[in-house]
């Protein structure tokens, strides 16, 4: 379980995150979903390390965030960053094969390769797997950094917005990875998502940010409805019930 | 990662080209006493090897934690810092002062001071703002000026006698060193080299950028502290054995990445080192025994460095 407690978090005089409290439970796919600038992905950013714990408490599982040696918590959970401006000469495979190094450090034994070997063959990358990254599309690509994330194989893996730059195929394709990953392997997934209607259709745990603060927690059909929409987003929409997932018509 | 991936072939050849351009600078044109001709010629082969690899290395270090590839060591203005120390110690404390200290001394005391003015400014310059390239660059041009300033300004009001201690670190030339510093200076070098190689899986999980080398467990502003520490001792030995050579790191280590293209340090440490080393052997073997030019060896790397900063520094613009 990640639980945060009383997360403040304050750039200059604007206050992201406002005394915000939150469980994200085990062995479940939560989507993060709130308007631009509600907070997601400095939330994401806090629970990974990314950025400085200001004020408040990150728990994963009996790991509290900040006082955890670095390549300690590297085990037990991965982000894959909003933004990632890699060194396009890397090969897919080569890439991958970073995902090793917190088991690893540089030296692969047979059992790291295998699991590099493994990722690129569940994110549909063999083909791909001795390309340059700038030789292949952003979905393409996308999915060569979820790979990498896959091969660091712990137990928690944060994705902020992956499915930005990819089409529809693409992104169903990872998101049922990720379901997969959840329901086989045991692993939590927590995904700040743009499009609420991804959210809805491959979601256990639906999580609403709104200025700093959560708004709404719950299955998908608890949340997700027009209230909501307008309250979250100011938008008028209305939902749909689709076997017993709720669906915006957009 | 790992060893598997080394372009062997690629660096068999470099290290062939090395081998046979230092066997033509040790015999082409020599005459007279071997024994002398070895002795002479060896400490000066010596002397351009292992600053070529400090400069190649600082370089690639340089490079890798502030996350691009037209920034060097001596753009940022390292080695002109050097020399400006060493002018402010002349002008303050007098050349016989400084001759009290020794030559080892004087050295350990330059490279700690170079240690320190380079935490400060550097370290806090990369930390804060590594990110953007614009004003590392601007930062880094006016460091440069300011420090090249500050020392033709001391040294205009020193006394003519004692800049002779100046002259050898300001200018760089490949065919008056400082001898006496030589050997320790390449023990040093060795040390520094020997330490950047049990790092280098470290280096390129950093290479891959702030987030995900937190991501991957790495420590990154420890590697950041430790690289800078290394950068600033390889500058100061060798800008204190030839004196500063501007471009040189930047034109091989952009080479070694055409050469031999790799994320791995464990292949772009041995490459851009052979290059440097190829460069600086093989070019001065050409200009001093073949066509007999006057014109300093330092003076075509920075004129072809130069024109390669440019190049990049348009590419990067045009994105």
């Amino acid at each position: 379980m990640i639980s945060v407690q009383n997360l403040t978090h304050q750039l200059g005089q604007q206050t992201i995150l406002n005394e915000l409290s939150l469980s994200i439970p085990k062995g479940k796919v939560t989507a993060l979903v709130g308007a631009n600038g509600a907070g997601k992905s400095t939330l994401l950013s806090l629970i990974a390390r990314l950025m400085k714990l200001q004020k408040g408490q990150i728990l994963i599982d009996n790991m509290s965030v900040g006082d955890t040696p670095n390549d300690a918590l590297a085990k037990k959970l991965s982000i894959l960053p909003q933004s990632i401006h890699m060194e396009p000469r890397l090969t897919v495979r080569e890439l991958v094969s970073f995902g090793r190094y917190p088991h690893a450090k540089g030296r692969m034994q047979p059992g790291d390769r295998e699991k590099v070997a493994e990722a690129i063959k569940v994110l549909d990358l063999v083909d791909l797997a001795d390309r340059q990254l700038d030789t292949l599309s952003g979905g393409q690509r996308q999915r060569a950094y979820v790979a990498m994330t896959y091969a660091q194989d712990t137990d928690y893996m944060l994705l902020d917005e992956p499915l930005n730059n990819m089409d529809i195929a693409a992104s169903r394709a990872l998101m049922r990875v990720l379901r997969d990953l959840c329901a086989h392997h045991g692993r939590t997934i927590v995904i700040v998502l743009h499009d609420i209607n991804y959210a809805s259709a491959y979601a256990d745990n639906v999580v609403a940010l709104a200025e700093g603060k959560i708004d709404q927690q719950g299955t998908p059909l608890d949340v997700v409805d027009s209230a909501f929409l307008q309250r979250i987003y100011g938008t008028a929409a209305k939902v749909h019930i689709l076997d017993d997932r709720p669906f915006v018509q957009v | 990662m790992g060893g598997g991936a080394m372009p062997v072939k690629r660096l068999s050849i470099l290290t062939l080209l090395l081998a046979l351009a230092m066997i033509a600078y040790m015999t082409i044109g020599s005459r007279g006493n071997w024994d002398f001709v070895l002795a002479f010629r060896g400490a000066k082969l010596l002397a351009i090897i292992a600053v070529g690899v400090a400069v190649s290395t600082s370089t690639l270090l340089f490079q890798t934690i502030a996350q691009n590839r037209i920034l060097t060591p001596s753009i940022m203005g390292f080695d002109a810092l050097y020399v400006l120390i060493i002018t402010m110690m002349v002008f303050f404390v007098g050349g016989q002062g400084m001759l009290s200290l020794g030559p080892y001394g004087l050295f350990t005391l330059n490279t700690v001071l170079l240690l320190l003015a380079s935490f400060l400014l550097f370290g806090t310059l990369i930390f804060e703002h590594g990110r953007d390239l614009t004003r590392m660059i601007l930062t880094g041009v006016i460091l440069g000026t300011l420090f090249r300033s500050l020392t033709s300004f001391a040294t205009r009001m020193i006394d003519p006698n004692e800049y002779a201690h100046i002259q050898i670190a300001s200018y760089a030339s490949f065919n008056s060193f400082d001898m006496e510093l030589l050997y320790i200076g390449v023990a040093i070098i060795i040390a520094c080299l020997a330490f950047v190689w049990t790092i280098r899986h470290r280096l390129d999980v950093i290479s891959l950028g702030y987030d995900v080398a937190i991501n991957l467990g790495e420590n990154v502003r420890a590697v950041q502290l430790l690289a800078l520490g290394v950068i600033a001792i390889l500058v100061s030995v060798s800008t204190a054995i030839v004196g500063p050579v501007a471009f040189l790191g930047l034109l091989v280590v952009s080479i070694a990445h055409l050469v031999t293209p790799s994320p791995y340090h464990s292949t772009l440490l041995l490459s851009s080192g052979l290059i440097s080393c190829l460069i600086l052997v093989g070019g001065q073997t050409l200009m001093e025994r073949v066509l007999q030019m006057s014109t300093p060896l330092a003076v075509i790397i920075d004129f072809v460095g130069g024109l390669v900063f440019l190049l990049l520094l348009l590419q990067r613009l045009k994105k």
